[in-house]
């Protein structure tokens, strides 16, 4: 690539409050249009702001994870413009004293991603294209948003990608927010410039908003990139300027330039005094932080032994981890990490699943299952099949495990079924021999089907090979 | 004018049944209010049957509260259920609210009668009650003369007799100066002693809800029935009851004469406000010459800050959920900016231009800061004054009554808030009560100001006052009720 990308993103995450910003109506997505409002976050007239302690506290718990400065005062602030979906004409958000200051993301390529501010605030409702023509839903209206505004310190779509993701999993395992990217909960701007390497100034940047996946964010940067490179090399200026992104053409377009953009006249907000939390507070928000995603990937990975990608799946989701620990509890790590990996994660498929992991095989359940193969209690087959019927009935292992499961083949009667295995399979012997790697199965099933399934495949395998030679 | 106790004794003696006095408010009330227009709206049915519910408590032999009974004027910009709520506004012509504002909770709790909703300035803004689009209504002392602003309507209907009392809103003065203007009492509390809760906001940090009555005693009987502190309101915290405590006994009490408050003022304005002065000072007070130069920045600073509040509380109206809708229009842009165009009257105009203005990118150190700099430095003095002195007397407005056809320029308008806009910078309360009447006789006020939620001592003053010359200046105008 010809020129360095210069990057900052400014992340709209909604806060999951059970009640709104400065009211008591739900917070829940979706209901019928204008089910969940009420006159004050509709703005009617003489009505007024009462601000959400828990939201507060939320937004102070996302500073923390994310190593912020969390402020013992700061100011909510009215932010004018005009648009339908703005009941009152103005955002009550944050300016100048924002509630957190400072932190950052660490990224996995050593680099440090700083964060200039966490600012609390209200969403807005919605315009709904219906065929009677524009109507509006404040169902989203007064929604606790934070904005998380990073430092322009971001280089390539990769970074931005793991920095979001990194946003995702924390807050998500801190339960300060869903971090739905397709249901709006969490969203982001771009702000992008291009720079020749090794240039320290920043060129001129676009600001490209509200993109609401992942692959909108790696399609609108790869755009802006050619977009403004193009300009660049003609040797033009790139305008200053706040651009819309089509996920259908995959294109940003010119939405309003800097000349016409809204002077949004912030004052701090006369209905609500101050934000204060005590130095008491803030601490105890810190202290009651569980241990973060990305110390639990490093734990993971240092000592549980596991592989670093096996560690991201596992810390990505707090449920998964949850599930994970105690699965695994006087275990080989790698057991439990691979058996919910392999065969859990087989059965389900959506992000929406991994994020609200609910197995109907509990994790004491699952760990007492493990340790029963592990110890050479059951053999795989066992494991397998107690496993599926586990799934299907909500009981113990032991529910299922019959005392043919547990009987121990000795090491002798094994060696006396595999004798006679390749006795009476003296074909499948000799088509092995001749390099038919296949025929090897042949003859361990047969040992199954002698034992019902209870001889452990490895060992007559083991067994077997040892007898042809 | 007929006092809220006296209305009480009538009820509780049953010499009168709450009925047949709200049947004659009610009727009064329409009566005059065709010249008058002291109301918007009058609610006859509404105030029947809240008086029919009074009687049956009377029946049944229950105690009655102090304002259960009592017929009331309240100011067209607290908010009640089902009763249009329209600040005066050909914006809010038809506006029906589905809610009710907090005091209109605490006084149905009391068993109020609400005749009607006081006319005012449109939105509050203004202090002759002429930028009302009902039309402006007339001042009973006077029917040439204004009643002042912008709780123009509310004053006057107690001054007319066609409401005992009545519930108003000061931003600058919106109580005190009609009250002056009317010769009646006007009392704002510290802010934050009533809920604004329902009440539509013209400059949220300013406004105060507070009453307007026929003597010291009734406000202090209102104030107690409407301040509470309210879980809906952030900045609201209550204050002290008072009406037990009035005593009107001011010995030692050390009240404050700051000369600035009477440069440049009729003759007959200062001599009243002095000989109230020594009146109270005959009852034992003494008085304290101090100085406050902060009250010539007073008003620039409650332009600024008033007119920057008001233009982003007034965004909402864009006809888009309820109020006047323009009717041609291209497009959404076309439709607010007509809607807004048709809907507001020029000062409300005025006001949103010069609050946007001052707000902008580039002007805001400029004047909104400056401004907050300025209020921090009014508040500070009073506080300073406030640890020598226990109030201060000043007038509460330079003139009386101005004639409907005097022409003002906007700045001259202004002025005539010069005595009261500081006390709504500093957030204290002050108390207007007659002190007088100029050659014309037109009634003169005269303004007490307090520690912040100390309510207490202004109307203990101002009743000591009432007291001290046995209620010479509380007359009743022509017209209204008188029982």
């Amino acid at each position: 690539m010809k020129y360095e990308m210069v990057i900052g993103l400014e992340t709209h995450v909604e806060l999951s409050t059970k009640t709104k910003i400065f009211c008591g109506c739900t917070t829940q997505f979706g209901g019928e249009p204008n089910t969940h409002c009420c006159p004050i976050c509709t703005g009617m007239p003489g009505t007024l702001p009462v601000l959400n302690k828990q939201a507060v506290r939320y937004a102070a718990r996302a500073g923390a994870a994310l190593h912020c400065n969390v402020q013992t005062r700061s100011i909510m602030a009215r932010k004018h413009y005009v648009y339908p979906d703005l009941p009152k004409a103005y955002q009550v958000s944050q300016f100048d004293l924002p509630l957190c200051l400072g932190g950052y993301v660490d990224l996995s390529n050593g680099r440090r991603i700083n964060l200039t501010r966490i600012h609390i605030e209200e969403d807005a409702g919605k315009l709904v294209h219906t065929r009677q023509g524009e109507m509006i839903d404040y169902n989203r209206g007064g929604v606790p948003l934070i904005e998380i505004v990073s430092e322009p310190d971001l280089r390539t779509t990769d970074e931005v990608l793991e920095y979001m993701e990194h946003l995702q999993t924390t807050l998500r395992s801190i339960g300060v927010s869903d971090c739905r990217m397709q249901e709006g909960s969490m969203r982001c701007d771009v702000n992008l410039s291009l720079r020749l390497p090794g240039a320290t100034e920043f060129g001129i940047r676009s600001e490209t908003k509200n993109l609401n996946s992942f692959t909108s964010i790696a399609a609108a940067i790869e755009y802006e990139y050619a977009r403004q490179a193009e300009i660049l090399g003609a040797g033009g200026v790139v305008e200053q300027e706040t651009r819309g992104f089509s996920a259908e053409t995959g294109e940003t377009s010119s939405l309003r330039s800097k000349e016409n953009s809204d002077d949004y006249r912030y004052f701090p907000e006369p209905d609500i005094i101050a934000v204060l939390l005590s130095e008491e507070e803030i601490t105890a928000i810190r202290e009651a932080l569980p241990e973060l995603p990305a110390a639990k990937l490093r734990r993971y990975v240092d000592e549980l032994g596991l592989t670093p990608a096996d560690a991201k799946l596992l810390t990505k989701y707090r449920a998964v981890s949850e599930y994970f620990e105690s699965a695994q509890a006087g275990l080989s790590p790698k057991t439990a990490a691979n058996f919910i990996i392999t065969t859990m994660f087989a059965e389900i498929t959506t992000e929406a699943e991994r994020e609200h992991w609910n197995p109907s095989v509990s994790a004491q359940n699952l760990n007492e299952l493990l340790g029963l193969s592990e110890s050479g209690k059951i053999n795989r087959a066992t494991l397998k099949r107690v496993y599926a019927q586990m799934t299907q009935e909500q009981k113990p292992a032991s529910a299922f495990i019959t005392e043919e499961d547990t009987k121990s083949f000795g090491d002798g009667e094994l060696a006396e079924i595999c004798r006679r295995a390749v006795e009476e399979n003296a074909k499948s012997v000799a088509d092995y021999k001749s390099g038919k790697e296949k025929a090897l199965k042949a003859i361990v099933g047969f040992v199954m089907r002698e034992t019902k399934g209870r001889a452990d495949a490895i060992k007559a395998e083991q067994e077997i090979l040892r007898i042809i030679g | 004018m007929t006092s809220i106790t006296r209305i009480h004794e009538l009820l509780v003696s049953k010499k009168a049944s709450a009925a047949e006095i709200a049947e004659q408010y009610v009727a009064a009330a329409e009566r005059d209010n065709p010249e008058m227009k002291a109301y918007i709206t009058i609610t006859r049915e509404a105030a029947l049957s809240a008086a029919r519910a009074v009687d049956e408590k009377i029946a049944r032999g229950e105690e009655l509260s102090p304002l259960a009974g009592v017929p009331f004027n309240m100011k067209d910009l607290i908010s009640t259920a089902g009763v249009r709520t329209t600040c005066a506004s050909k914006m809010l012509e038809d506006y029906v609210p589905f809610y009710d504002a907090a005091v209109w909770e605490a006084l149905q709790t009391q068993d109020a009668v609400m005749v009607g909703k006081g006319n005012m300035d449109e939105f509050a803004m203004g202090s002759t009650n002429k930028t009302s689009y009902f039309g402006a209504p007339l001042n009973p002392r006077d029917k040439s003369r204004v009643p002042g602003g912008s709780s123009g309507g509310v004053a006057a209907a107690v001054a007319g007799g066609t409401a005992v009392y009545g519930i108003g809103s000061d931003t600058g003065g919106s109580i005190r100066q009609p009250a002056a203007y009317c010769g009646v009492v006007g009392l704002k509390p510290t802010y934050g002693a009533v809920s604004r809760y329902g009440l539509i906001a013209f400059a949220s940090s300013l406004d105060q809800i507070g009453p307007i009555t026929a003597n010291v005693r009734d406000a202090a009987i209102v104030l107690d029935a409407i301040s509470d502190k309210d879980s809906r309101d952030m900045t609201s915290r209550g204050t002290a009851k008072v009406a037990d405590r009035l005593t009107g006994e001011v010995r030692g009490l050390k009240i404050g004469i700051a000369r600035e408050f009477f440069e440049n003022l009729p003759s007959e304005i200062e001599n009243s406000v002095t000989a109230s002065a020594k009146a109270l000072e005959n009852a034992g007070a003494q008085l304290v010459d101090v100085s406050f130069p902060m009250v010539r920045y007073g008003l620039p600073t409650y332009y600024i800050l008033a007119c920057a509040e008001a233009s982003s509380n007034l965004g909402r109206y864009d006809g888009l959920r309820f109020g006047h809708r323009a009717e041609d229009f291209r497009n959404l842009e076309d439709f607010i900016r007509k809607t807004r165009s048709e809907g507001f009257g020029a000062e409300v105009k005025r006001r949103i231009l010069l609050g946007t203005y001052v707000l902008s990118s580039g002007y805001y150190d400029a004047f909104y800061n400056k401004a907050q700099q300025l209020r921090r430095a009014i508040s500070n003095d009073f506080a300073k004054l406030f640890g020598t002195v226990d109030c201060l007397l000043t007038p509460t407005t330079p003139s009386t009554a101005l004639r409907f056809d005097a022409r003002l320029s906007p700045v001259e308008m202004y002025m005539t808030d010069i005595c009261t806009v500081p006390i709504n910078i500093a957030g204290v309360p002050a108390i207007s009560f007659p002190c007088g009447f100029d050659g014309e006789g037109l009634p003169i006020g005269a303004q007490l100001i307090g520690r912040k939620f100390d309510e207490a001592t202004i109307l203990n003053a101002a009743l000591a006052f009432e007291n001290a010359t046995a209620s010479e200046f509380l007359r009743p105008a022509n017209g209204g009720v008188s029982l």
